[in-house]
């Protein structure tokens, strides 16, 4: 910290202290705090705030546990989340490896010129986008029909839709970092594995991904998250069936009133992101410095 | 007439590690002195505490007889010159050399009549709207310099400036430093590791190894008269012969070596009977019986290698006891030196000698 | 090699519909802007017309819900830019171990699901008596949107040479002029792009947004509420526009940045 008004002197050095200790604290932690604070507190009137009741106690949380429709659905978020990372990786995996390790340096940037306009576009527009391609009289079912792949339209909203839109929007959170990570990979590695005479699927398996993990390793953890937190694509491509955790959410919030609950079940959401996190990390043996943007 | 520099048994400890030691050496104003030294000798530390970058854990600084302690960077009569020179990319060449006259409050009209008369001393009249990454690197040197001089220092500190320069740039450089510093009178404080620069540009040199102060003198001192083992071995090429002292008088000392007895003026600290060195350099030594000593100075060698480089030639050869000796003699008398090959008597008088105490310093 | 052109064959069709995936959904989007169909599609294609164009700019409402966008990004962008730039200079100035969990607890509103981060500013401005809105959202938004600012500052700062300002302070500057006319200006590039960037993230969040808007309504709340309520292909040119925008921007952008890469040497 000296070193700090050492090198701008006392004024600048306590403004940019007080800057960051505002954000940190006011805008970081005390937020969460405040947001743990809630989880852990029943749903009072005004008039029994203070009271007897007014204490902490796991009950929003138990409900969560106990309720059998929002426990169905927060597993079902959780394995839809990981069913979402793991179709993202399966279609970013090789274009990710053709851009770091085949393609030439002008075919790299006009793809991810490409790649990043979708991005520019906010995601509520671009699920607006699926939401247009997935009605039931919409260009989808039309061209299928057209090809003779389907005979009648398919009802895509649901788990299929959802899946769609959210696999379009976490591409780019999936492929860069494991592009990163791959092109540090010298080729001749993988030419000296091809020349001892290992296939495709044994060279990826046993160089490729090793090399990449704390790439693959960052990609998997922001879809999952991404994923798992995610609002518009199922409230907007979703069905009565395939509802979301987050809607949940919101619903406890602003239909249903009850903000210690909403806490609560935010607060359960929070801990599972971290602890994807941390087992991912484990799991992958990254350790935490990895994993930069 | 610029201000004195005055270090009083200085010392710099970073945690565990004593960087500088017990140093005291006084620059009178207007003088141009350099430290000479190989990296991590503790010079770098030294200028950095002149400038007021760090503070002495012991001892202090005095610039023109005052206490610097407590004072910054800012607020010393001192002004820097990186070795990296550190021109501000984003400002112009003008704006750079005038930086220092805005940090004073100096209005722009002045501050720009004072740049562009400083552009016109260092030849670069007309590049004051050109921007530092379109100079070359000499023409960066001169920005760097001007820069300093604008704030019209009493010490002007230069930290091994033209080690990044080309060969022929450098020496085209030395004679501008020399000739600016007599031009203007400001007190240089100059590091650098190399011997020959340091020897060629100033009035005084202090040599350091390992933070230790090892000599303060003229170059011509410390070229004939080293102090230390160290300077005796650093400051050009030096022949050591190690032995016992066995004789000492009027100012003379003979050492029993395995090369024999020789002679050579006593250097401070010798005692009877102690180990000490004698250094003889290469031009001192000579094959030409017609040459030799009274003393009976010599040296039995064979030579191994014969390197002429013009003006003089240097042979290389080696002694019984296995050590190398090298002779150097002028390029004309060729004809007359041994040959590779050939077992040679080389002798030298005791006034070119001197016999430092303890063992040669290889640091 | 002929072993080889099969999977050269796949991998070819993989790429062209991995950019058909990509890319055919905005231009459906786009497509379906001038199709006359109340609902927005291109199938079936029912006259080509301007008209939604027209219901867009006639939108008293979607005008609103611009200038609350407007306002709110622009003061993120005030947040968010002295504080990041102040975070990636406080970082700088740490030892090892302090930078480390410094740098993890200001990164953390990154790994932080955007609702979380909304709920959170939520309950804890209720409890000080500040319900939703505009000043929410700023706090909100800021509290990642300074992140995103401090890792693009921090990298700029990564490649200047402290020797300039010891070579200012020797000249006799004092330290705020130092910070002034040596290290801000180099600063600058990656300021203006930190200032961009916050203010998209700003302008195209959502999940955050909606939980601290209380009776506001940013763009993008509009475009959902207009997607599940009264969908027009209104909506569609109001993305279409958007999207020109954006593209050009970035184009503008990345053209800007190139100069300046190559002035700088």
């Amino acid at each position: 910290m000296r070193e700090l008004f050492d090198r701008f002197g006392a004024g600048l050095g306590a403004l940019f202290a007080a800057l960051v200790a505002v954000w940190l604290a006011g805008l970081v932690l005390a937020p969460n705090l405040m947001m743990i604070d809630f989880a852990l507190r029943p749903n009072l009137p005004p008039s029994a705030l203070g009271g007897p009741e007014d204490g902490w106690t796991m009950g929003n949380i138990a409900y969560l546990a106990g309720e059998p429709v929002h426990r169905a659905i927060f597993f079902k978020t959780v394995w839809a989340s990981a069913l979402v990372t793991a179709l993202t990786f399966v279609v970013c995996y090789p274009l990710a490896f053709w851009l770091a390790q085949r393609a030439s340096p002008n075919q790299v940037a006009l793809a991810i010129l490409a790649l990043t306009i979708p991005f520019w576009i906010n995601e509520v527009l671009r699920t607006l986008a699926w939401y247009i391609i997935l009605a039931y009289r919409g260009p989808l079912n039309e061209a299928l029909m057209g090809l003779g792949l389907l005979s009648a339209p398919v009802r895509w909203f649901g788990d299929g839709g959802v899946l769609a839109g959210m696999v379009y929007a976490y591409i780019l959170f999936m492929l860069f970092p494991i592009y990163n990570a791959i092109e540090s990979l010298e080729k001749a590695q993988i030419e000296a594995a091809r020349d001892l005479g290992a296939s495709t699927a044994r060279i990826h398996a046993r160089i490729v991904i090793p090399h990449a993990k704390a790439g693959v390793a960052t990609g998997c953890v922001f879809t999952f998250m991404l994923a798992a937190g995610s609002y518009v694509a199922p409230s907007l491509l979703g069905s009565p069936g395939s509802r979301w955790f987050t809607e949940i959410i919101y619903n406890w919030f602003f239909e249903g009133g009850d903000w210690n609950r909403g806490a609560a079940y935010a607060l359960v959401l929070l801990v599972l992101c971290l602890a994807v996190v941390l087992l991912t990390l484990k799991l992958f043996r990254v350790n935490l410095a990895d994993v930069a943007k | 007439m610029s201000q004195s520099v005055a270090l009083i048994d200085v010392g710099m400890t970073f945690g565990a590690a004593r960087a500088v030691g017990g140093v005291s050496f006084t620059v009178p104003g207007g003088e141009f002195f350099s430290i000479l030294g190989p990296s991590g000798c503790g010079k770098t530390t030294i200028l950095r505490m002149i400038a007021g970058f760090l503070e002495p854990t012991e001892g202090r600084v005095e610039i023109g007889g005052r206490d610097m302690a407590g004072l910054g960077p800012n607020q010393r009569p001192t002004a820097m010159i990186f070795q990296s020179l550190a021109l501000f990319p984003l400002m112009s060449v003008r704006d750079n050399i005038a930086f220092g006259l805005e940090a004073r409050g100096v209005d722009r009209k002045t501050r720009r009549a004072k740049a562009d008369a400083l552009l016109a001393l260092i030849a670069l009249e007309g590049y004051g709207e050109r921007m530092p990454g379109e100079l070359s690197g000499g023409q960066r040197q001169r920005v760097a310099i001007a820069r300093a001089l604008a704030v019209e220092p009493e010490v002007l500190l230069l930290d091994e400036p033209l080690s990044a320069l080309d060969l022929k740039l450098r020496q085209h450089m030395r004679a501008e430093l020399r000739a600016l510093q007599r031009r203007t009178g400001v007190t240089f404080i100059y590091i650098t590791h190399d011997q020959s620069e340091a020897l060629a540009m100033s009035d005084r040199v202090a040599v350091m190894s390992a933070g230790v102060l090892q000599q303060v003198a003229t170059p011509e001192a410390l070229y004939a008269n080293p102090a230390t083992p160290f300077v005796a071995g650093f400051v050009g090429e030096n022949n050591a012969f190690q032995g016992v002292v066995v004789d000492m008088g009027e100012g003379m000392a003979a050492l029993d070596t395995r090369a024999g007895r020789l002679t050579g003026r006593a250097g401070p600290g010798l005692a009877r009977g102690a180990m000490a060195t004698l250094y003889v350099r290469p031009e001192a030594l000579s094959a030409d019986p017609g040459r030799r000593d009274a003393d009976g100075n010599a040296v039995r060698a064979t030579v191994e290698r014969l390197d002429f480089e013009g003006a003089f030639a240097l042979l290389h050869a080696r002694r019984e006891d296995g050590a190398p000796l090298v002779v150097s003699t002028p390029g004309a008398r060729l004809a007359e030196t041994p040959q590779p090959g050939a077992a040679a008597l080389f002798g030298f008088s005791a006034r070119d000698a001197v016999a430092l105490p303890g063992a040669p310093d290889h640091a | 090699m002929r072993a080889a052109l099969i999977p050269r064959a796949l991998f070819a069709l993989y790429l062209l519909a991995f950019f058909v995936y990509l890319f055919a959904p905005l231009a459906i989007m786009g497509a379906a802007t001038f199709n006359d169909s109340r609902f927005p599609t291109v199938t079936p294609w029912r006259g080509t017309t301007l008209k939604w164009f027209e219901e867009l700019w006639a939108d008293r409402a979607m005008w609103r819900s611009l200038g609350t966008s407007m306002i709110v990004a622009a003061g993120v962008v005030a947040v968010a830019l002295p504080a990041g730039t102040a975070a990636a200079l406080v970082l700088t100035s740490l030892n090892a171990r302090a930078r480390g969990f410094l740098y993890a607890l200001m990164v953390s509103p990154l790994l932080t699901p955007g609702v979380v981060i909304g709920i959170a500013t939520l309950v804890l401005w209720r409890q000080l008596g500040v319900g939703g809105g505009v000043v929410l959202i700023v706090l909100a938004q800021s509290s990642f949107v300074i992140a995103y600012v401090m890792l693009m500052v921090a990298a700029r700062l990564q490649r200047f040479d402290r020797a300039q300002e010891e070579a200012a302070l020797g000249l006799g500057a004092s330290k705020f002029m130092v910070f002034r006319r040596v290290l801000l200006p180099f600063l600058r590039p990656a300021l203006i792009a930190a200032g961009f960037i916050a203010f998209l993230q700003s302008v195209e969040n959502y999940n955050t947004t909606l939980f601290v808007r209380g009776l506001d309504t940013p763009l993008t709340v509009y475009i959902a509420t207009k997607v599940r309520t009264g969908l027009t292909p209104a909506v569609n040119a109001l993305g279409l526009i958007l999207i020109v925008a954006t593209v050009l921007g970035a184009a503008a952008f990345e053209v800007a940045r190139r100069r300046r890469a190559r002035n700088e040497g």
